[in-house]
């Protein structure tokens, strides 16, 4: 009789799980001080940040001052997403079982490599080679063109940003504008490289550039047979999906190809049709700063005579039930994707978007990486993404549905402590101070040898490096000389004879 | 365990795991849900002038529904093919010196089709002023399928005085979500190259709005 064959039980499948580790880009492969440090070099870099997350905040502040009720809408906003976590699995049944009544069909994934695998066998069962993409950071986060591309199909970016990072064999760097480190002249480089019909006078004007990216994928569009997607919000009570977009090839993605496949991670859902009226204020405000985005489209299921006549929804777990089933970290899930959060970061501003390693950069995606993946240890280069923050508190402001993400950055930190089994720096820097600040004639001496300091920060006052294990310190910030005096050298020069 | 029983009872798990330590109250619904103007009043009207001149589209205000025709004449002088939804009101396209293909069952036109066309004339369900969004139902027999106001290069939009409301609530009260829905805020445009607004890349590169009443 074998012994190896025993059922898994059903409980240690229903487990809230992580994403699992090698599908997909919710990792990097080096530490983001690591990253950083290489970004910061790159004056073209900075320069381009510079610019665009400073134009993107004054719009942004401009349009969300004009909305009297704008703090009574986050309210809303923040509200309704914790009811939809609590409520998340009724929910998702709810708008499984709208989307069907409507002639949709739904699909549930475990994982990232389950969505890639089940939109690859539904591209292939719609008979195509080739599927048109709107911009969706779901099947960023999935790696799914890189896994359409392995399975024999081709993936076509068409968001113009995405199309500049996908013909520029790089990786996207913002979750709203992905090609804002690229400026007009290096964006004028990829297209005569990779665009094989294009004009060879082109300039570096956006307006030309645009129109031949308009060029490029007109074929594609009218030509399509399956277009992928992701999705802002799917609607339980009416199932109801929504895109919201401004160039329009989401329209041409959504309308002309005969199947639509929709990917989105679970937490899109939001309960009824009226609580888009809090979010179709919200998001377009938040992240282009304009009063409403040029285009948004909604549809339910297949609708005879219009749009694409087979229509499949994946539902993706991914990591979000381990999101979930954390008291405080399941606010993460609250995300809309609207990128402020990003635009107000004096971190991200400087480190660029790739530095982070994840598809979700900035604040919101320092505690959301590393939720979504869990830590796996010291080595992990997630574990770095809760101190990648100053804690200054901009990204709460700007967050329109009130995610405290200074207060979960601390609480990730807390957690990477925690999975880290040797002791760090600050244990071993801790350790050493309580055995001087234990005994006064030890804290003298050490009193002492901190005037050493003075010597190592020269005429500057600062000292920019340290040997190990102080090193670790300042590899990534500068330490001020001491000062002259200590306080307790003061205390005996200008109070005479006093008890100390 | 199918895909769908086994994340069903992992958010199922991790929704009690991490239930929040104090419990959830109603949503709060202090935002407003029309705004400082009424629909159809002179304010709406104005403000939506304002907001859609904004996203550098045209508007035109004609005072009824006989003055209509004048304009869209006039907005459709460059174009030799027009198409329109079957539903329309074809008294708007009396004056206007072009070919007219008309779309709708069982005369559908196809997508090469479509592309070879100029401009497109519609209605709209509701407009919002306080964002200047168009908004226009697939379901309604002059607004047409959605691929039609997205593949030719020149929107024309007609909206009536009555469909003008002031908020983004007011607007979606009035719609159907199972009706595929368009919502249109100016031409087609994007900021992706160093946040330079260029207008027109995939959808209409120009859109103009005569409003009525």
């Amino acid at each position: 009789m074998s012994t190896t064959d025993l059922p898994t039980p059903v409980l240690r499948g229903a487990a809230p799980a992580h994403a699992p580790a090698g599908t997909g880009h919710l990792r990097g492969t080096r530490s983001f001080p690591a990253e950083a440090r290489d970004a910061l070099q790159d004056t073209q870099l900075r320069r381009n940040l510079g610019k665009a997350t400073g134009v993107i905040r004054a719009k942004r502040q401009a349009v969300v001052d004009e909305v009297p009720d704008w703090e009574e809408l986050r309210l809303a906003g923040s509200a309704i997403k914790a009811d939809v976590m609590a409520r998340l699995p009724e929910l998702l049944e709810q708008l499984e079982a709208n989307v069907v009544a409507r002639g949709g069909t739904v699909h549930w994934a475990r994982d990232a490599e389950e969505a890639n695998a089940t939109v690859l066998r539904l591209v292939r069962e719609a008979g195509a080679d080739e599927v048109v993409k709107v911009k969706s950071m779901a099947t960023q986060e999935t790696g799914l063109n890189e896994a359409l591309e392995a399975g024999g199909v081709a993936a076509l970016e068409t968001d113009l940003a995405e199309l500049i990072v996908q013909l520029g064999h790089d990786r996207p760097s913002h979750i709203l504008v992905p090609a804002i480190h690229r400026n007009r002249a290096e964006i004028r480089e990829i297209f005569l490289r990779e665009m094989p019909d294009v004009d060879p006078d082109l300039t570096d004007e956006p307006r030309r550039l645009a129109m031949a990216a308009r060029a490029h994928l007109r074929r594609k569009f009218l030509s399509a047979k399956v277009a992928v997607s992701g999705a802002n919000f799917a609607v339980a009570d009416s199932g109801t999906l929504s895109v919201v977009e401004s160039e329009g090839n989401g329209r041409m993605c959504l309308t002309l190809p005969e199947t639509l496949i929709t990917v989105m991670g679970v937490e899109k859902v939001v309960p009824t049709w009226f609580d888009l009226e809090v979010f179709l204020q919200l998001l377009p405000r938040s992240s282009t700063g304009e009063r409403m985005n040029p285009y948004t489209s909604t549809w339910t299921g297949v609708t005879p005579g219009d749009g694409p006549q087979a229509f499949h929804l994946v539902l993706m777990d991914n990591g979000r039930s381990g999101v979930l089933a954390d008291p405080d970290g399941r606010a993460a899930l609250h995300c809309i994707r609207c990128s402020a959060c990003l635009n107000v970061c004096p971190v991200y501003e400087r480190a660029g978007g790739h530095a982070y390693g994840s598809v979700y950069p900035g604040p919101i995606g320092a505690v959301l990486s590393p939720l979504l993946t869990g830590i796996s240890g010291e080595d992990d280069p997630n574990a770095s993404l809760p101190y990648a923050s100053s804690l200054c508190g901009a990204c709460f402001d700007a967050c329109p549905v009130r995610i405290d993400i200074p207060n979960l950055l601390v609480q990730q930190r807390a957690a990477s402590v925690e999975s880290h089994r040797r002791p760090t720096g600050q244990d071993v820097a801790m350790r050493a101070a309580r055995v001087a600040m234990t005994s006064p004639g030890r804290f003298t001496a050490a009193e002492k040898a901190m005037s050493l300091g003075r010597v190592l920060g020269g005429r500057s006052g600062r000292i920019t490096a340290l040997p190990w294990p102080a090193s670790r310190w300042t590899a990534s910030r500068d330490v001020p000389a001491p000062p002259k005096e200590t306080a307790r050298e003061w205390f005996a020069r200008t109070r005479p004879g006093q008890e100390r | 365990m199918s895909a769908r029983e086994e994340v069903l009872a992992r958010l199922r798990t991790a929704r009690d795991a991490g239930a929040p330590r104090t419990p959830l109250g109603d949503v709060p619904r202090d935002y407003r849900r029309r705004g400082e103007h009424d629909p159809g009043s002179e304010g709406a009207l104005v403000q939506l002038v304002e907001r859609v001149e904004d996203y550098r589209a045209t508007v035109t205000r004609v005072a009824g529904p006989d003055d209509v025709a004048t304009v869209v004449a006039r907005l459709l002088e460059d174009a030799s093919s027009v198409v329109v939804p079957s539903g329309m009101d074809r008294a708007w396209l009396a004056a206007a010196g072009v070919r007219v293909l008309v779309d709708g069952e069982p005369d559908v036109l196809d997508v090469a089709a479509l592309d070879a066309v100029d401009a497109v004339v519609t209605g709209a369900a509701v407009a919002v002023a306080e964002t200047g969004t168009l908004v226009l139902d697939a379901a309604a027999p002059d607004q047409g399928r959605r691929a039609l106001t997205l593949v030719p290069d020149h929107h024309v939009c007609v909206v009536r005085a009555a469909d003008v409301v002031g908020t983004v609530p007011e607007a979606l009260a009035r719609l159907d979500p199972v009706h595929p829905l368009t919502f249109v805020s100016g031409p087609s445009a994007t900021s992706d190259i160093e946040l330079d607004r260029v207008e027109g890349v995939h959808g209409p590169r120009r859109l103009d709005v005569v409003l009525v009443g």
